[in-house]
């Protein structure tokens, strides 16, 4: 696996092991068939909200949107006592101060996509650049995107380079790695995109910008799971993972979770090293947890709508 | 040749549920065996569960705004094509109900009534509104009036006694007017309303619009006035502790409830605009307009 200099510790990335579609898929929905009890369930719920990456990624976003799920971020829902609040709030860099005083002194992260999200084709410099807006405007984490068109040309060297000047850049800011593994369009692929981000420094990779379809799947987590795992093993060093786009029901949630647990084990399961990426998710999660409390199914009229 | 036939395994109808536009099984697994008045079993039939409930309740929300928003014109059509689809398989119900017990005569009567009784809602769904409308009179410069508008998601527990013309009296006028509903067939005489949702699934009606699930009133009816997503409730039976119990429930959210306990859906009392109007809101909009009088008469 390593390559011949003695100084280098680096793998070669194209022979990144190779994955068994049919073998994850099949695994991927086992994850599906676990029995959760009712105290696990809520126990699992609180967690998955505690893990959300409360997201606004849109053109028509304003300061008063972002301050109003900044709000929903900090009191998800009011009414039951002892709701935990989400992990972070994910906005674009021109977003960022905003949130970060909202936020402030609630414990809560600030999340910047950079590096020309979604689509990430622009130059080195202004990649760089957004980056740095994004971390000096108080950005805690940066979620980049890669290059997908080098990446699909064989350029890894390119891939890790860039990766590597993006995290030089973040400075104390943990940087997530979008691999938008729609775009991928094989598992060998998001497994080798997983293994470049991780030895180019990333803290966390992270399945899609939620922008292209399909966006996270169970199998395509699973892969990312397993290349953490890989990682681990080898150097000892946790990385964090996060699936996003897609999932907005919290049964399939908690599939993620027991995933997790499976693949990882128990360190990996909190916020700092495990995040759903998505919006419409919490409310969901919230409508279960009051469900459980009171034995009625719930409408989403009655929670805040962001 | 007579032999040849007589070996011929005969293929019987599974009698599973429509949720969201589908024929799902129950997510229970269970099932159970209505019998006609002579005792013989009349098919396996789906017994469902909260969760089946639970499932329809959301296909039924999804579908609300799409078909509260369609044209009234647009609805009209669309129901009378639901009766063109039911008269296209007369002979089908028919059976059907002979076999829970109907006589011949009275099965094509009630098969042609509940035919009529479509295109009698197909006519109303745009002209309700203009009945149930009003411009008031209000003692400000404004411009006053009420319109109806669909309530939303209903929940419905159809006639216990007439299979077909019960399930199409109740559901009828509740998406005429608009809103979207699950509809929990007849315990003992659940044949025809799965048939129903095959004409409903060939009649342009969007998916989620009705649901139609079978089972045990006794154990669903809690669940079916419990959800808080479900903003109505109609209930068929004269039996005062269930009454009681969905009266008591239904104030978790404030459901609208009705009781149809004394129609006889036989008869004209068996239709109405005021069935529609049972499941409709009024909205009253305030517009400001300028002094008529004082201005001059621009208005």
């Amino acid at each position: 696996m390593t390559g011949k200099g003695p100084q280098t510790t680096l793998p070669d990335f194209s022979i990144s092991p190779r994955i068994d579609q049919v073998g994850v898929e099949e695994r991927a929905s086992r994850f599906t068939k676990r029995s959760i009890k009712n105290e696990t369930k809520m126990n699992g719920l609180k967690l998955v909200l505690n893990m959300i990456d409360l997201t606004t990624l849109e053109g028509k976003d304003t300061a008063g949107k972002v301050k109003q799920l900044c709000y929903k971020a900090m009191h998800p829902h009011d009414a039951v006592p002892g709701i935990p609040t989400v992990a972070a709030v994910c906005v674009y860099p021109s977003m960022v101060s905003i949130a970060k005083k909202a936020l402030e002194g609630s414990g809560i992260k600030v999340a910047s996509v950079a590096t020309a999200f979604p689509s990430g084709q622009a130059s080195r410099a202004i990649k760089i650049a957004d980056v740095k807006y994004a971390v000096q405007q108080g950005a805690d984490e940066v979620d980049m995107v890669i290059s997908r068109g080098k990446f699909h040309e064989g350029e890894y060297n390119f891939v890790f380079d860039e990766i590597a000047a993006v995290k030089e850049a973040c400075g104390e800011a943990r940087l997530k790695v979008i691999l938008e593994t729609g775009e991928l369009g094989t598992y060998d692929k998001v497994r080798r995109a997983s293994d470049i981000a991780m030895y180019a420094g990333a803290d966390f990779i992270k399945t899609s910008t939620g922008k292209i379809q399909p966006a996270a799947t169970m199998p395509v987590t699973l892969v990312m799971l397993e290349a953490i795992r890989d990682f681990y093993y080898k150097t000892g060093k946790m990385i964090g993972m996060k699936p996003a786009g897609g999932i907005s029901k919290s049964k399939l949630a908690l599939h993620y979770l027991v995933m997790v647990k499976e693949v990882l084990g128990d360190d990996w399961l909190n916020n700092h090293w495990f995040r759903f990426g998505a919006s419409s998710l919490a409310n969901d999660v919230l409508m279960q947890i009051v469900r459980a409390k009171t034995g009625l199914y719930q409408s989403a009229n009655y929670f805040s709508a962001d | 040749m007579a032999t040849a036939i007589s070996n011929r395994l005969e293929v019987l109808k599974t009698y599973k549920i429509y949720i969201g536009g589908q024929f799902p099984r129950t997510e229970s697994g269970r099932f159970y065996s209505p019998v006609s008045p002579s005792g013989k079993k009349l098919a396996n039939v789906c017994l469902c569960s909260r969760k089946d409930f639970r499932d329809a309740v959301v296909s039924a929300r999804g579908a609300f705004g799409g078909w509260s928003g369609r044209a009234a014109f647009n609805r009209s059509q669309i129901l009378y094509r639901m009766a063109e689809m039911l008269e296209g398989r007369k002979a089908q119900f028919m059976e059907e109900l002979v076999l829970q017990g109907s006589s011949k005569s009275n099965a094509e009567k009630e098969v042609n009534l509940a035919t009529d009784r479509l295109i009698y809602y197909a006519g109303w769904c745009d002209k309700f509104q203009q009945l149930f409308s009003a411009v008031n009179p209000v003692a400000s410069s404004h411009f006053n009036f009420s319109v109806p508008e669909p309530t939303g998601v209903v929940s419905i527990i159809a006639p216990q006694g007439d299979s077909l013309l019960g399930l199409v009296s109740v559901i009828a006028p509740v998406i005429a007017g608009g809103n979207t509903c699950i509809v929990l067939a007849s315990e003992t005489k659940p044949l025809c309303s799965v048939t129903f949702a095959e004409v409903l699934h060939s009649s342009d009606l969007p998916s989620g619009v009705v649901n139609i699930l079978t089972g045990m009133p006794s154990e669903l009816i809690p669940h079916f006035v419990d959800h808080m997503d479900v903003n109505a409730m109609i209930y068929c039976e004269k039996v005062p502790a269930v009454q009681k119990t969905i009266r008591e429930k239904s104030a978790n959210n404030l459901k609208r409830i009705h009781f149809y306990d004394n129609i006889n859906w036989n008869t004209d009392a068996g239709q109405s605009p005021y069935f529609i109007q049972d499941c409709q809101e009024i909205k009253t909009t305030w517009h400001p307009v300028e002094n008529i009088a004082g201005a001059g008469g621009g208005y």
